[in-house]
């Protein structure tokens, strides 16, 4: 068991040591959010209809929309750069060092994953509470229940970017992934419109969004915020990690290995 | 042990919620009353109101439920704990609003097509008077001692100070155009009054008739022409001032020492009327278009819930615990 935790701590205290020096990353990842929040979501306020939804009590600004949202895109971009970072981490030489290790390889993934994740986190709650300081404020109880739901679809997310990695073969592919990962599955996703908003432009975009594992992390989110649970959401995003994590992990097998064949 | 088993059940007495009021709201397409609990937030009932329900109060003790039938020419009576029909009272012709004396007799009755303010005796059933006003009369509001009754017309654009004993007009105050609302603080040292096109809310000196203050609203990022203030209600500290800003969506709460606007809170589609619950913790707005009432936290000023209730809300008036 001992080893387990000792390869924990050291990826979580080398990702954090990471983040830590690595400033222009941390305000990089929070400014994206923010520019969102109040560039494109006051040149929305009027356009989006008003109506209410589940949580919601009432009726909410098109800005008390979107902050759900904008915590999966931290989620999300950060799961991405830790996929990055893996490749990064194979060109240079260190990831042999981190898969040289005797401990089962899933569970070296997992705190890569897990690592991230953390990090993503204190990013979530440092942008929650800079909304909170422009007056978009959440039930008080929110803040406290949204962790286990930022946890959840961190790791799914972060189990997304890992899986990806075994996929890209430099790091100069990964703008590729920008493109046919991230922002499909930012656009499509209700973290911007309602599902019923999407629906009145096309029943088959509402599908693609319905599918989207990404919907599913944002509503478990956003219904976290509110004190309440959406089991649904919880199933898909844990079903959507499995998913992630398996073909990760297949992906760095040295047998199967994709790495191998690549490397 | 029995000291503490006393003081239990003290606290338990003591802890019991008071009995609910009920909110009603009166549903001008509709032409039906909707009953929601104002502990639980729940419809209770939805009972037919007349043709075209407008104006909306309650009786002093809470008994009876006051509606302007605009469409049938008269006041229905209701029994707020039945939803039966108890009998009707003459109002004159197309009635809109009203105020009750705070004695629960008479009833002061607008009538928005004949420039008429009715005089109504609720125990005789019987006109006492009526008062020819300007065009279009609509606001009412009673001074607290119950010695002046306002109407505001919304042509004429004026608030008209009528003589409660002698019902004659002694006062009258040129306002912004289209006063819909009036309301006076609890002390009666002030007067609130509403102009929809005007956009603007008159703070009147009512011993004078001056104008004190002009209230103006302004939204970022909304036309100021939807910016039109209809119902004003003030809490009885008299600190804090709500006015319902029509289709622009927002209810203003405006401080009532600085007459500032300190926040525009988010609610329904076409705000009109507005009406405190007896403790004043929450306040109930009518939204015309999105046809349910939003329910502001007075305390936190924020919006908690709204609840969908009949076609096109016009008026809302809560019971007393």
């Amino acid at each position: 068991m001992k080893p387990l935790l000792i390869a924990l701590t050291a990826i979580v205290t080398r990702e954090a040591l990471r983040f830590a020096q690595q400033r222009e990353r941390f305000i990089a990842a929070l400014v994206r959010p923010l520019v969102w929040l109040l560039v494109f979501a006051a040149g929305f306020r009027a356009a989006l209809g008003l109506s209410i939804i589940a949580p919601y009590q009432t009726y909410i600004t098109y800005e008390t929309y979107i902050v759900p949202g904008l915590c999966g895109m931290i989620l999300l971009f950060n799961g991405m750069q830790s996929s990055l970072s893996l490749v990064y981490d194979r060109e240079m030489g260190s990831m042999r060092l981190l898969l040289t290790s005797p401990l089962p390889r899933w569970w070296l993934l997992l705190c890569k994953i897990l690592a991230g994740t953390v990090i993503s986190i204190l990013q979530c709650y440092v942008f929650l509470a800079i909304a909170a300081a422009l007056g978009i404020a959440m039930p008080p109880a929110g803040y406290i229940l949204v962790l286990p739901a930022l946890l959840v679809a961190g790791l799914m997310l972060g189990a997304l970017g890992v899986a990806l990695s075994s996929f890209i073969r430099q790091l100069e592919n990964f703008a590729g992934v920008m493109n046919f990962v991230i922002f499909p599955m930012f656009f499509l996703s209700t973290a911007l419109y309602p599902l019923w908003r999407m629906a009145e432009s096309s029943e088959l975009l509402r599908d693609i969004c319905a599918a989207n594992p990404f919907t599913h992390a944002v509503e478990l989110i956003r219904f976290a915020l509110y004190g309440q649970f959406n089991g649904m959401a919880l199933v898909w995003t844990l079903l959507a990690a499995c998913v992630f994590l398996g073909l990760a992990i297949r992906g760095y097998d040295p047998g199967r290995g994709l790495v191998r064949r690549k490397g | 042990m029995r000291r503490l088993a006393i003081a239990t059940a003290v606290a338990a007495l003591m802890a019991t919620p008071a009995f609910a009021g009920k909110v009603f709201v009166s549903n001008e397409r509709g032409n039906t009353i909707t009953v929601v609990d104002s502990e639980t937030w729940e419809v209770l009932a939805e009972f037919p109101g007349g043709n075209r329900p407008r104006g909306i109060t309650v009786s002093p003790d809470g008994s009876k439920l006051y509606v302007c039938a605009s469409d049938d020419d008269l006041v229905r009576v209701f029994d707020t704990e039945t939803y039966e029909q108890l009998h009707t009272l003459p109002s004159g012709p197309d009635p809109e609003l009203f105020v009750l004396h705070p004695s629960g007799n008479p009833l002061y009755i607008a009538n928005e097509d004949d420039n008429l303010v009715t005089v109504t005796d609720v125990e005789t059933h019987t006109i006492l008077a009526e008062i020819p006003v300007g065009v279009e009369p609509e606001g009412m509001a009673i001074s607290p001692d119950g010695k002046y009754v306002v109407n505001t017309s919304e042509t004429t654009n004026m608030a008209h100070f009528i003589d409660t004993g002698s019902y004659e007009i002694v006062q009258n105050t040129l306002v912004d155009q289209r006063p819909r609302f009036a309301q006076y603080t609890a002390d009666g040292s002030l007067l609130f009054v509403s102009a929809e096109i005007g956009g603007t809310v008159s703070v009147i000196d009512p011993a004078t008739g001056d104008i004190l203050h002009k209230i103006t609203f302004e939204v970022p990022g909304i036309a100021p022409e939807l910016l039109q203030p209809v119902g004003v209600r003030i809490t009885s500290d008299g600190k804090k001032v709500f006015v319902a800003l029509g289709p622009s969506n927002r209810v203003a709460l405006v401080n009532g020492e600085t007459f500032e606007v300190e926040e525009y809170l988010l609610v329904g589609q076409r705000v009109w009327q507005l009406a405190f619950d007896a403790a004043e913790e929450y306040l109930y707005t009518t939204n015309g278009n999105s046809n349910d009432i939003s329910i502001i936290d007075v305390a936190a000023g924020k919006v908690v819930k709204s609840v969908q209730v009949g076609q096109q809300p016009w008026g809302v008036v809560v019971t007393p615990d």
